[in-house]
């Protein structure tokens, strides 16, 4: 069974939603990162969204902007994430998720690039702007079927669109919570139920929501309504606020430990 | 590499003019890389531009505030000293620097204002670099009376004061955007964040024929209005086509406005002039399709300045409206096909051209403009005075005195050195 779809059934017996947590790789610099990243999969998330940077990230708020481009910086470019990948992967059965915008990866050769994701042990890739009219121009590149194409959905993709979109989804389906960039203040649950179980109705994978969830709170009522809730904006944003800390790996965990105890409803 | 496979191959013969195909695409470039969210608004907007585009009561309203608004057609200009001074082919200029203010941009921010009132929206945002589509914007926004924000750059904000004040005074709100070098890309990045978030009531006036399909072809619909004027006004006065067409190309939508009616035309010649910059190899350029490789940049797949790794790389220019590291996806497509030549002029060649221009013809043209001047005028010195060189003057460069003075004071210090 695969990584993935083997995480939901197991957490399902378990009677918990999956904390997916997104990490710009290499922010703030490569070394850090990734036993950063190593300390938090222990320390209990469910799925790993590895960010891969870019230059002009504009589906992104400013908290993950600066956050990919500190990683530019220290020179972290798709090669260097994808040794990221393969030492993370040594240590942990955990999914690794791939995200990414479209550029790097069609500058690194779409060919090129499932070859070496699947061999890194990534499980899926996400990328936020390119949509399902234009995703065949990449998966055609790929031989085999070792990666999901994690499709997204947005609070204005009506319902008959959604239908075809779920219809070559593999995985699981990310759900964006509101209209906004990645950060955005102002999550509304009540519209995030609606939202899902509109999204239920047209399958039966697993789904994930994301954007602008910040505080445990928040977490509860996602997974109260959906069957993963992912965390990006608030993880880099305690980055950027500990980046001088020593103790910044301690403060990544504790703060996984308190999102992963509310994803467990009693 | 991916790079190359994107290409079509030399010697295809293709009709340039039957592009975009359904899904937006100029052969392998243009389509739709953006954002879920943003996905249902521009296949709304798809349909609204195709149903408007061939509606006679649509075109009608363009045609009348074209005509009546924006003070067109514009004439063609045999500019007489310039070209005698020259010595060679006979200078034609397109005077798109004496629409409403001041540059072709009004063409598109009308026609767009106008889908965005029969679309029913009421605010509209824009990004803008030289400050003159956001000041076209702005412009149209008061006309309709929408609420219109601008994206720009802080360093354009800097460069191109006078139209942040203009824009203001049309009751625009400008976003001063701080993020990259603070120019037209980082502009367009902001604006499409702000979009995604403010989708549902908002309508995109996109400045170039680049972003996502439908903007690409929309875009060069609503400018081509200035070669299909031009190639009537060349009959008219010379009884024939030109020998050559020139414009600039930053994004890319002047000459896209100019080209497309010519396209079919075999004997005339097209040159798109890119901004050299500093000079192409000193790495300080705009010069996008001479220098860059196939990549997606602001929803579609083109010609963009980057990096081995993906990473877009910042452009340079001294004007602000070419100072861009992408280029329209159907200017790619004709890159390609071979059936327009690109080429660059540098910092100095252009400013060179727009003194020129100013002291022969009494005509301050835009510094964008002027780099399209500076290769008419490289080329009609080897040409036959029977020869037709004609240029898209498409911009007035008031804006640009500012940069002009801040360009000879930094020679000025440069030769004391």
């Amino acid at each position: 069974m695969k990584r993935i779809q083997k995480k939901f059934s197991e957490l399902k017996e378990k009677g918990e939603k999956a904390l997916v947590g997104f990490v710009t790789a290499g922010d703030p610099n490569p070394e850090i990162s990734l036993q950063m990243i190593q300390a938090m999969c222990e320390a209990g998330l469910d799925v790993l969204e590895l960010g891969i940077p870019f230059s002009d990230p504009t589906a992104d708020g400013p908290v993950i902007q600066r956050s990919s481009g500190r990683a530019l910086k220290m020179g972290v470019n798709l090669k260097r994430v994808l040794e990221m990948t393969t030492e993370i992967r040594k240590g942990t059965e955990i999914p690794i998720i791939l995200f990414s915008y479209y550029n790097p990866i069609l500058t690194y050769g779409n060919e090129a690039f499932y070859r070496d994701a699947v061999q890194a042990g990534a499980d899926g890739v996400l990328i936020v702007d390119l949509p399902p009219e234009e995703s065949d121009e990449m998966t055609s590149c790929w031989a085999g079927n070792g990666l999901d194409l994690i499709r997204l959905f947005a609070p204005t993709t009506p319902a008959d669109r959604m239908r075809k979109i779920a219809e070559t989804a593999s995985g699981f389906l990310y759900l964006v919570s509101k209209t906004g960039v990645t950060g955005s203040a102002g999550l509304d649950t009540g519209d995030v139920g609606r939202h899902t179980r509109t999204l239920q109705s047209v399958t039966g994978l697993p789904i994930c929501v994301g954007f602008g969830i910040s505080t445990a709170e928040h977490v509860s009522a996602v997974a109260r309504a959906a069957d993963g809730v992912v965390i990006g904006s608030a993880f880099e944003r305690l980055i950027e606020e500990n980046i001088e800390n020593p103790d910044l790996i301690a403060v990544m965990e504790n703060r996984v430990k308190e999102y992963k105890a509310a994803t467990r409803l009693g | 590499m991916s790079t190359q496979s994107a290409a079509l191959k030399t010697g295809e013969t293709v009709d340039a003019r039957a592009y975009p195909d359904a899904n937006g695409h100029f052969g392998p470039y243009g389509g739709r890389y953006v954002a879920e969210t943003l996905m249902p608004a521009l296949l709304e907007l798809e349909a609204a531009y195709h149903r408007y585009r061939d509606d006679a009561g649509f075109q009608k309203e363009f045609r009348a505030l074209l005509n009546h608004y924006a003070g067109r057609p514009t004439p063609l200009f045999y500019a007489a000293r310039l070209s005698e001074h020259l010595g060679g082919a006979k200078i034609y200029l397109k005077r798109e620097d004496l629409t409403h203010t001041g540059a072709h941009k009004i063409n598109n921010t009308l026609g767009q204002a106008l889908l965005a009132r029969y679309m029913g929206k009421k605010k509209v945002i824009a990004e803008t670099g030289a400050g003159q589509h956001g000041v076209a914007t702005a412009t149209v926004a008061a006309l309709f009376g929408m609420e219109c924000k601008v994206f720009m750059g802080t360093e354009d904000v800097r460069r191109q004061a006078p139209n942040v004040r203009r824009m203001e005074l049309l009751g625009a709100e400008v976003a001063p955007v701080s993020s990259g070098a603070g120019t037209l890309k980082d502009a367009m990045n902001e604006a499409l964040r702000y979009w995604v978030g403010a989708v549902e009531d908002t309508f995109y006036v996109i400045g170039s024929v680049a972003g996502p399909h439908p903007y690409p072809a929309m875009v060069r619909d609503f400018q081509r209005v200035i070669g299909d004027e031009a190639r009537k006004q060349v009959m008219e006065i010379a009884g024939r086509l030109p020998d050559m067409l020139v414009a600039c190309v930053g994004g890319g939508s002047n000459a896209m406005g100019l080209f497309y009616p010519f396209l079919k035309d075999e004997e005339v010649e097209i040159v798109g002039v890119e901004a050299a910059g500093a000079g192409v190899e000193t790495g300080k350029h705009a010069a996008t399709l001479g220098a860059g490789g196939v990549g997606v940049l602001h929803g579609s797949k083109s010609y963009v300045l980057q990096d081995l790794n993906g990473q877009i790389q910042e452009a340079h220019s001294i004007s602000a409206g070419l100072d861009y590291p992408g280029v329209g996806p159907e200017h790619s497509l004709l890159k390609d096909l071979k059936r327009v030549r690109y080429e660059s002029i540098d910092d100095d060649q252009a400013v060179h051209a727009f003194k020129t221009l100013c002291k022969l013809e009494g005509i301050i043209p835009a510094l964008e403009s002027s780099h399209a001047l500076a290769r008419a005028m490289m080329e009609a010195k080897d040409r036959s005075e029977d020869d037709i060189i004609l240029v898209n003057l498409s911009g007035r460069g008031d804006k640009d005195l500012s940069i002009l003075s801040d360009y000879e004071k930094a020679k000025a210090g440069e030769s004391t050195i």
